[in-house]
């Protein structure tokens, strides 16, 4: 049986397919067999993210409509060849999508593959939705910042009350917070909300702090997930937040400043 | 009571008294036509038979009063048995009326001029403005049911309880908890309460830690800006006095 994971924030900007494009590739590189799907089908991103945005030729759209088969469609990743990648339209909006093709889609995906990630538009509305609905895990990727917060915990409601799983009164999607973009720095001099302050209202489960970090840039702008430049934070971030999800356990990093790290070892207050 | 129990040496009780809630029809009556009373009850019986063969009954000819049409309770009563119906209470009537319910075994609910009943009554109006004049019956169902919530309230999501609600989960800011009756959460409130939404001026709202947007009892509010002096991560209660909402601190 495929576990389907939403990659969802509510807010625009917080680094929804950069973690999808890092957790497909960590889950491959592990081992399971992974497809990625961009559900923000008009704003298509997670091709560049991945690299492969010269080798598109049919879309999520089109296995839809039945335009393509899957496999057709379905990209193979050039660094690793169990993840593939399904993109979306540009040409279209998200109204092409439909609850019975998306249904469809990831049925058939689920025959063949272990892990399903769904790259989830920004909003709320018809594209986000249809991403979360079918999942069983969610990662609520949020930044350390008043509305992201809060468009997460709207989401939270969301996941709750009007996905697949809450409709046939199934066991509930599991939920796990991933914070991106963390500055320990900001934090301590008040800049930023703490781990504290976003766990105070969202109370999840936290699969795990990602630090804010110019190799993630580089990252998207190579067309490489971040999760291969092992030497980054950001990259080692990664890797632990697919470790943990697969159930090791690792202790978190990057929450405190390596300058408090410095200071607390000098005494110094 | 007890006595009689203590002295039942075999352990085994005779019997106890319970205090319990049930769904009770109320029929209220806009016309002293018995004639029409009789013709229409049929109708609207006929209706869903099953439902209200041996239905019990409260009486509400409170508005009738209010318009000074007099009744004959006793008629009225058999009235309503021969159509299959148990009446089992009277509200909102005079002396006399209610002298004639006693004589028939029927209870007096004294308690219909409190805010509650008052609420309920409001409800109905409220509930089918589309009502025409011509109707002479409505019914209503008295809900006193508590709502339970034990997952987490989240900002943009709303419930509405028509009775009591209790929420053991925080409550988000951007999320709206209404209740007909009273508010608990046994967490935080970030979000929205309003209790007593249909005009129940005794209603409450207690929390655990005080950081609402917005607290409304019955319709009079205040909103976080309002709130600014309440000290967090301690429990209070919100009541109304005199027109104005309290905020106490629960010890």
């Amino acid at each position: 049986m495929a576990r389907i994971i939403v990659v969802t924030s509510g807010k625009g900007g917080v680094g929804k397919t950069t973690t999808s494009a890092a957790i497909a590739m960590g889950l491959a590189k592990r081992g399971h067999k992974t497809a990625v799907i961009d559900f923000d089908v008009g704003l298509r991103n997670l091709d560049l993210i991945m690299g492969c945005e010269r080798r598109v030729v049919y879309d999520f759209i089109n296995v839809i409509n039945g335009e393509a088969n899957l496999n057709q469609a379905l990209i193979r990743d050039k660094n690793c060849n169990l993840l593939y990648i399904l993109p979306a339209s540009q040409t279209r909006d998200k109204d092409a999508l439909s609850i019975e093709g998306v249904g469809k889609v990831l049925e058939e995906l689920a025959k063949d593959f272990q892990y399903i990630v769904c790259d989830s538009p920004a909003g709320i509305e018809k594209g986000a939705y249809l991403a979360m609905y079918y999942a069983d895990d969610a990662f609520v990727v949020t930044n350390p910042e008043v509305s992201s917060v809060r468009d997460s915990d709207r989401m939270l409601g969301i996941l709750a009350s009007k996905s697949r799983r809450a409709e046939l009164g199934m066991e509930p999607i599991k939920e796990f917070l991933l914070l991106t973009r963390y500055d320990p720095n900001r934090v301590e001099s008040g800049e930023m909300l703490s781990l504290e302050d976003v766990q105070e209202i969202l109370s999840l489960h936290l699969l795990g702090i990602i630090p804010e970090s110019k190799s993630v840039l580089t990252a998207s702008n190579a067309g490489v997930p971040v999760i291969l430049d092992e030497k980054s934070d950001a990259g080692m971030a990664y890797a632990d937040v697919v470790a943990r999800y697969l159930g090791e356990k690792r202790p978190h990093r990057f929450i405190e400043s390596k300058k408090g790290f410095l200071r607390k070892l000098f005494g110094g207050k | 009571m007890s006595l009689d129990v203590n002295k039942n040496y075999d352990m085994q009780p005779v019997l106890e008294f319970k205090s319990s809630t049930f769904f009770v029809l109320v029929l209220i009556i806009h016309s002293n036509d018995l004639m029409m009373i009789e013709q229409k009850l049929r109708e609207k019986t006929s209706q869903a038979q099953d439902f209200f063969r041996n239905s019990p009954i409260i009486l509400d000819v409170r508005e009738l009063n209010q318009q000074s049409h007099g009744i004959d309770i006793i008629k009225l009563i058999n009235l309503i048995r021969s159509i299959g119906l148990f009446p089992v209470g009277i509200r909102g009537g005079d002396d006399q009326q209610n002298l004639q319910a006693a004589s028939l075994f029927i209870p007096v609910d004294m308690s219909q001029s409190s805010a509650s009943s008052q609420a309920e009554i409001q409800k109905t109006v409220t509930s089918s403005p589309s009502a025409t004049s011509h109707e002479v019956i409505k019914e209503i169902v008295v809900s006193t049911a508590t709502t339970l919530i034990n997952q987490p309230v989240r900002s943009g999501q709303r419930i509405y309880a028509s009775g009591d609600l209790i929420i053991l989960t925080q409550v988000s800011a951007g999320a709206e908890i209404m209740a007909e009756g009273n508010i608990h959460v046994y967490n935080t409130l970030r979000g929205r309460a309003l209790a007593g939404v249909q005009g129940n001026r005794d209603a409450r709202i207690f929390c655990s830690d005080l950081q609402a947007e917005l607290i409304s009892i019955a319709g009079d509010y205040k909103t976080s800006e309002d709130l600014k002096d309440i000290t967090p991560r301690k429990p209070v209660q919100i009541y109304l006095q005199d027109q104005a909402l309290i905020i106490k601190e629960l010890i």
